[in-house]
């Protein structure tokens, strides 16, 4: 059982726990994630490590309401406990100084991206973040990665907050003005890395996506995982989560993210009834 | 006055097929205490240096000898001999391929049906069970030695029973939130309730085994944390990782792996979603490929799920599939069908991307191939369509290399198995390995067997501190 140590809510939706995971916490890397369940009847999700403290033997995770266990996990308050935590999973990314680094978020990707950048500038990288959000109401974490960029770029899809437009539009406009981008890590909705993959090809720039398939066990136990990388096969739990996204097949991976899209809906509604 | 001889085999009471699809319970009920008797009664006491079957069995259990303690109704006495070499009775009397080892030259075999043996264990070991029956536990002195053990499945289990007994501290540490290995992820309810595998892991815990769950060895911890803090390694990891054919489709929405499949299943319970939160596909139309175990435990799960019509499809004959007679005969009875000389070229799917037709391809047999059994060779022009909702694929798995993909040390066969050798001894000082992590896909019995000699081995080598410089790989 693993203590609900600290809670807040982020923006609507959004929210970030402290986790007591002394087991987890000692091991992890950036761009690694673990994998939960609630209680005996929970279903394993994977979530990312946010932030960890090995001395405080805690772990921070951000997570979005999106269905039945996230707004389950939603409720749960500091004291509470969460039955089983298993990490950390993945393979951390690889972090080296690349020179001039771009993270391009979207949404919930921003947390999940945060460890990662952090990693590369302290690695030594010049590292510009551009982040994407809905409205200015779903902007988070904007003190966190201001202190781990050298540039922040924030932009909104209604304008209501820094700037209109996507993360696709801002990496387009980096480049296009000339700078030297050495490497590209992007995590998201697979729309935006497929999008970002697309351009950063063009221009020959090293480019990672975290990507955020349907997992169970998260060991390379059940292959729910399977992307196609470069025409292969590859488990997204211990291949990944990160791959070279020139090499991803991005359309199979957000039709496979639909699988269980009627379950999803009939365990939201029951559970949305049984809470009211 | 000469002994009567019993041809038949006494029924053991099983549920029936109609029924039994629409529930997980378990499908043969097992003996009653009369039964067993009568069954036993059939034993022609073998003298115990000469028994066939005990020559059959990978543990060498003393199946005269048990047999006549469940004729002196003395259900205690019977555990106990047969727990001198077997600790989890309830398992393999449920799950062994008997007819391949214990039952296969029974003599009774020449007069009639060949003895039980099977189901004589899992009653000795049910009745024990449920009476609250123990054997006595022999327990040495403890030694102040800590060993490590990774992976709760069989060869795990029983290698920390062993040590624990000779006075080690032993921790299991186990990646899934429950421990059990294939016992409880894969195996189905139907075939081995988990209340059983449940009560081992008690009673282990019992005797001090400490289990680590949740904790994945080469992430959590790595190998070399684990040979600071203890005096030995064992490594019962299996072969969990699975298989699939990278044929155009692979990838659509409705093909399974059966770990999939089945963990879904039986670890999360999906068949009970949405009282709990995993949950599966259903639909009408299921195909299975391949003919193993795994595959008859997916094709009879998918019915109990509501699959209407199941189909096994196999490259090759009938006579080639290498599931337990028993599987393939509870199969057939609840409906499940069977395609022969068959092979899957590709999917189709809809306009969602779900699959909706295996594309199959007609089979001869050719030439042998390295195994002795004839290879399928597909037949120009034969390529048809199969309807389907949803298919699983069931060709085999390769060992989790999670572990030592790190560790340079541990030397691997081309297959991913772990090098070892006669004393399960890896190529790196201090671990040990066995099961299904060193052999491939095996069985419950033999991965047992392994655990037991490796813990035979790794008290000589704690003791001995004796190493060798080379590993001369044992081969299986
Ligand atoms: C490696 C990895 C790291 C992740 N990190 C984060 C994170 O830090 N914060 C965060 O908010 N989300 C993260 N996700 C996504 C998160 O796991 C899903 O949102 C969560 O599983 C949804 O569960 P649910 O029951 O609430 O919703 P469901 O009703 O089950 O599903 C809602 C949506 O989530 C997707 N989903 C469902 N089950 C899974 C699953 N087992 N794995 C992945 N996606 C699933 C579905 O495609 C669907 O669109 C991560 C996913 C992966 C694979
Ligand atoms: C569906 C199915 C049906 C079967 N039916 C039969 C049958 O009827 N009869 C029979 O005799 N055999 C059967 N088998 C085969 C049998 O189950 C295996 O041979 C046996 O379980 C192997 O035991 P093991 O202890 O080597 O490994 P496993 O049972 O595979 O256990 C390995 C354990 O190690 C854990 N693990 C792996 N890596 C790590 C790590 N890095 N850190 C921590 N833990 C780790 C895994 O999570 C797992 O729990 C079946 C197998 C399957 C899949
Ligand atoms: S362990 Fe298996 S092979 Fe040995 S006697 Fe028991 S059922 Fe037969
Ligand atoms: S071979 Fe058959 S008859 Fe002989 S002891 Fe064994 S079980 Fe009994
Ligand atoms: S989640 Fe099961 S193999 Fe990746």
């Amino acid at each position: 059982m693993f203590e609900i140590t600290g809670k807040k809510e982020l923006a609507p939706h959004i929210k970030w726990i402290e986790v007591k995971a002394p087991h987890v916490a000692r091991a992890a890397k950036a761009g690694q994630f673990v994998v939960l369940r609630l209680h005996d009847r929970g279903e394993r999700i994977p979530l990312t490590l946010f932030r960890w403290d090995k001395e405080k033997g805690t772990i921070e995770l951000v997570f979005q309401e999106v269905g039945k266990t996230t707004y389950e996990l939603g409720t749960y308050n500091v004291g509470d406990k969460i039955r089983d935590i298993v990490g950390p999973l993945g393979m951390p990314t690889h972090v080296e100084n690349f020179g001039t680094a771009v993270i391009v978020s979207g949404g919930v990707g921003a947390p999940i991206g945060y460890a990662v950048t952090k990693a590369l500038k302290e690695a030594g990288n010049y590292v510009i973040t551009i982040a994407g959000f809905r409205s200015k109401e779903f902007v988070i974490l904007e003190d966190e990665f201001k202190k781990v960029s050298d540039e922040l770029l924030i932009t909104t899809d209604d304008g209501s907050y820094v700037r209109k437009g996507f993360t696709t539009d801002v990496l387009k406009e980096l480049i296009d003005s000339g700078k030297k981008i050495d490497f590209v890590f992007t995590v998201g909705p697979v729309i935006m890395m497929k999008i970002v993959a697309d351009i950063t090809k063009k221009y020959g720039i090293k480019t990672y996506a975290s990507l955020n398939p349907i997992m169970v066990d998260g060991t390379g136990m059940c292959g729910a995982c399977r992307v196609t990388v470069g025409g292969e096969i590859k488990f997204a739990c211990v291949d990944g989560p990160d791959f070279d996204a020139h090499q991803v097949d991005f359309d199979e991976l957000m039709m496979r993210l639909t699988e269980y899209r009627d379950e999803e809906k009939i365990a939201l509604e029951k559970y949305l009834k049984e809470v009211q | 006055m000469p002994k009567q001889i019993r041809k038949k085999r006494i029924k053991v009471p099983e549920q029936d097929p109609e029924a039994r699809i629409h529930n997980f319970n378990e499908v043969a009920l097992g003996y009653t205490f009369e039964l067993a008797i009568e069954e036993a009664s059939r034993c022609l006491q073998c003298p115990q240096n000469f028994a066939p079957c005990i020559k059959g069995c990978p543990v060498d259990v003393n199946i005269p000898g048990f047999i006549r303690k469940i004729l002196e109704r003395d259900i205690k006495g019977a555990l106990e001999i047969i727990q001198e070499t077997n600790s989890l009775p309830g398992i393999t009397g449920r799950v062994c391929p008997q007819e391949e080892q214990c039952e296969m030259n029974c003599v009774m075999g020449k007069l009639g049906d060949k003895i039980n043996i099977g189901k004589l264990e899992r009653f000795v070991a049910d009745y024990a069970r449920k009476q609250g029956i123990m054997s006595e536990i022999k327990m040495a002195p403890k030694n102040g030695k800590k060993v490590a053990i990774v992976g709760s499945g069989p060869a795990g289990l029983t290698a920390a029973a062993d040590l624990v007994k000779m006075g080690y501290e032993v921790t299991i540490y186990e990646a899934l939130h429950e421990p059990g290995g294939v016992l409880v992820y894969g195996i189905p309810e139907f075939r081995l309730p988990k209340e059983i595998v449940r009560y081992e892991v008690k009673y282990l815990q019992m005797l001090g085994v400490k289990f680590e769950t949740n904790a994945v060895i080469g992430k959590t911890k790595t190998l070399y944390e684990l040979l600071d803090e203890y005096d030995a390694v064992f490594l019962g990891t299996g072969a969990g990782t699975p298989k699939f054919l990278n044929l155009p489709g692979v990838n659509l929405k409705g093909i399974y792996s059966a770990n999939e499949f089945l963990t879904r299943i039986n670890l999360m319970k999906a068949f009970k979603f949405p009282e709990y939160d995993t949950p599966i596909k259903k639909g009408k139309r299921l195909a299975v490929i391949g003919a193993g175990n795994v595959a008859m435990d997916a094709a009879r799960s998918a019915l109990r799920v509501g699959y209407e019509e199941v189909y096994i499809v196999y490259r090759r004959t009938r006579e080639f599939m290498t599931a337990r007679e028993e599987e393939i005969a509870h199969a057939e009875e609840e409906g499940v069908k069977f395609m022969f000389l068959v092979s899957p070229t590709g999917f189709i799917g809809d306009e969602n991307g779900h699959v909706r037709v295996l594309k199959l391809i007609m089979n001869e047999l050719g030439e042998p191939d390295e195994s002795g059994r004839r290879r399928p060779r597909p037949i120009p022009g034969t390529e048809f369509g199969l309807e389907v909702d949803a298919v699983v694929f069931a060709i085999g798995q390769k060992p989790n290399k999670v572990l030592y993909q790190e560790v340079p040390e541990l030397k691997v066969t081309k297959w991913g198995t772990l090098v070892v050798d006669d004393k399960y001894r890896t190529t790196m000082k201090g671990v040990f390995a066995g099961g299904d992590a060193v052999r491939g896909e095996a069985t419950v019995v033999l991965a047992m067997g392994d655990g037991k000699k490796a813990a035979k081995a790794i008290d000589e080598y704690i003791k001995t501190g004796e190493w060798p410089a080379k590993i001369k790989p044992q081969n299986f």
